[in-house]
């Protein structure tokens, strides 16, 4: 079946006056209808930047973008605004990413509007069933972002990505800023919207519990690179690239008859920009060796199972 | 006699203490009536969402609410018996930062960006001890260093540092008077979970070094099941549940402390769909009278309606505010 999204060894560098910052270096990664492809990683990995250079938000650096199979790697012009209303993002701060200066009717409209497609009452019509599918009372329509809680201010968020009924969005952190019991709540709508309507999620996500739950696969980001990627179930019974288990190990587990010391990692993230060739994760790992200073392949262990680590077999 | 006896191993003891903002429209009810008790070298878990009262409960206990729109309305915080919340404002200043020191959540704000990190750690040591300024100098490059920073970069700005550095940066000021009481509020929360990994087992092993008391304010049940001693559980400015992290983390009793747990994806097992609690919390400025969860809560009867509920003992021995006890145990909704 061809893929809702495919990325080919997908680049953005971003120029700074110490050199080129490697916000996203070679990344391959395929979604498929109603499939979720969960991005986990710690800030400045560049999973967000690998979303919105997926939809165009950013220019990519080099590398091939296909949606349904077709290229839109250069798309431009008339051509990208009609492949951008296929693909819709989500993003992390519902108190900043809507203005704060139009009603929660006005925010869901726009889309509608601005697509020229169709007709005021089709509009009202399309806007009505928008409010209603995510769960935001017909009389808040007037409202203003700053009269709604973080959770309905999301809803009017997802309304909006959802208006022009794209086939592909990402997801960029749309519940970290939330409470947990409201977390859920959104979670479960945008899981719900996937199953009526065959979307593809791109979830980019810090918080691992969030990935495990929502994605049926997972891609693992270090410093602009995938280290793991592979189906959500295996990664959490056999993380095999170092950086993975650490970061598996690293999260507070509600569980407190967990047995086992935590592996906590030691020192920081390394600087993005001019990253020496090899492993990028060496400088941490507690495994690595001379031969992880050359450039590391991407090589499939187990079918779908794709791990970055020269040592993984031995390991 | 005994009352007293039980009494006196508390070292931390807050009793009913009631804190209002206040505008000329409304009056914000932030913290109603919060009692608990802390032992020495014990680390308490305060945990609850957004709003609901824990940074200002951790804020009057060193009286550093807003001077304008907030006020303390009653109640007591004894620390070895004494009574903070009556302690003139000049004997209350040589406590800050000396017996009772705080970590705020961000410490992108937390730290002055125009002067050194170093200096920043000395003025705490200098406000509190007599002594000559190489010695505060020589004592914050010996705190440096116990947060794992080389004390070369004691002259150094806190924009050459990085986020969990910083945090290291604040803990070290923090417990550079070797305070009696750590206030931690979401120490973690602006960071990565392999730094949050890092700074938290730092927090609890100069905590077991320097036999400190804190008080751990989160909302990450997981923060709280792998660092805390004890745990109560905040709702709408109030306690609704409390006990050891034992009990409330294997016997969780009260309705929304069992929502609550119900709301996070579970690491272990695989579900279709999430359970959120419905609705949203009350707002604080118009509490509903009686439990302030009943309007979410499943097993809410009349009863939860009438008057203030009282704290309840459960079958294992902890403190829960519920009068549907049994049923909520048994699991059986009301009609």
């Amino acid at each position: 079946m061809t893929p809702v999204i495919e990325a080919k060894a997908l680049k953005k560098y971003f120029p700074t006056p110490r050199g080129m910052l490697h916000a996203v270096d070679d990344v391959s990664l395929t979604i498929q209808k109603g499939e979720t492809l969960g991005v986990v990683g710690e800030s400045g990995c560049g999973k967000s930047t690998l979303g919105r250079t997926i939809i165009h938000l950013l220019d990519k650096t080099d590398g091939q973008i296909f949606l349904h199979g077709e290229d839109i790697s250069d798309v431009k012009g008339r051509a990208l605004r009609q492949v951008r209303e296929r693909m819709q993002i989500i993003f992390q701060d519902p108190y900043s990413s809507i203005d704060p200066r139009k009603t929660v009717e006005f925010t869901i409209r726009e889309p509608l509007k601005v697509s020229k497609k169709y007709t005021r009452e089709q509009i009202n019509e399309l806007t009505e069933n928008l409010m209603e599918l995510v769960g935001i009372d017909m009389r808040l329509r007037g409202a203003y972002p700053h009269e709604l809680d973080g959770g309905l201010r999301q809803r009017v968020g997802i309304a909006r990505a959802l208006a022009l009924n794209p086939d592909f969005i990402v997801c960029d952190e749309p519940v970290s800023a939330l409470d947990v019991s409201v977390q859920a709540q959104v979670l479960n709508l945008l899981k719900k919207l996937q199953q009526s309507r065959g979307l593809a999620y791109m979830f980019v996500t810090h918080d691992l519990s969030v990935v495990r739950h929502i994605s049926d696969h997972i891609c693992v980001m270090y410093l602009g690179q995938v280290v793991e990627q592979c189906p959500s179930k295996e990664l959490f019974r056999s993380p095999l690239h170092p950086y993975t288990r650490a970061l598996l190990s690293a999260i507070p587990s509600v569980d407190i008859h967990r047995t086992g010391e935590p592996e906590i990692l030691e020192g920081e993230i390394t600087s993005p920009i001019n990253p020496k060739p090899g492993c990028r994760f060496a400088a941490r790992c507690k495994y690595a060796t001379e031969a992880c200073h050359a450039p590391q392949v991407q090589e499939e262990v187990s079918p779908g199972h794709f791990v970055r680590c020269c040592r993984v077999n031995e390991i | 006699m005994a009352e007293l006896e039980k009494n006196a191993g508390h070292f931390l003891e807050v009793k009913d203490l009631t804190v209002e903002y206040f505008t000329k429209e409304k009056v914000v009810h932030a913290v109603n009536s919060v009692s608990f008790s802390l032992e020495k070298g014990k680390t308490l878990g305060l945990v609850g969402e957004t709003g609901a009262g824990k940074t200002s409960i951790a804020k009057s206990i060193l009286r550093i609410l807003p001077d304008v729109g907030a006020r303390i309305v009653g109640g007591e915080v004894l620390l070895d018996g004494v009574d903070l919340i009556a302690l003139p404002e000049k004997e209350m200043r040589g406590i800050r930062g000396n017996k009772i020191s705080m970590i705020f959540q961000d410490p992108m704000t937390a730290l002055n960006p125009v002067q050194r990190v170093g200096d920043q750690i000395a003025e705490v040591i200098a406000l509190h001890n007599e002594g000559k300024k190489d010695e505060f100098k020589r004592r914050a490059q010996e705190m440096l260093e116990l947060v794992g920073i080389p004390r070369e970069r004691y002259s150094e700005y806190p924009h050459q540092f990085s986020g969990g550095m910083k945090q290291r940066v604040i803990i070290a000021i923090a417990l550079a008077c070797n305070p009696a009481l750590l206030l931690a509020d979401e120490p973690t929360t602006a960071l990565d979970v392999t730094i949050q990994a890092q700074v938290l087992r730092l927090i609890g092993q100069l905590r077991d070094k320097l036999g400190t008391s804190m008080i751990l304010i989160t909302h990450d049940m997981g923060v709280v099941a792998t660092y805390c001693d004890n745990v109560a559980v905040v709702y709408a400015g109030g306690i609704v549940e409390s006990g050891t992290r034992e009990q409330i983390f294997d016997h969780p009793s009260h309705p929304y402390t069992v929502g609550l747990f119900g709301a996070i994806p579970n690491m272990n097992e695989d579900e279709e769909w999430l359970h959120p609690i419905d609705g949203l919390p009350p707002d604080p400025s118009n509490l509903p009278k009686g439990c302030a969860f009943r309007p979410r809560c499943k097993y809410a009867t009349e009863r939860c309606g009438e008057g203030p509920i009282e704290m309840a003992e459960t079958p294992d021995g902890h403190q829960c505010r519920c009068c549907n006890l049994e049923a909520v145990i048994k699991g059986e909704k009301a009609k």
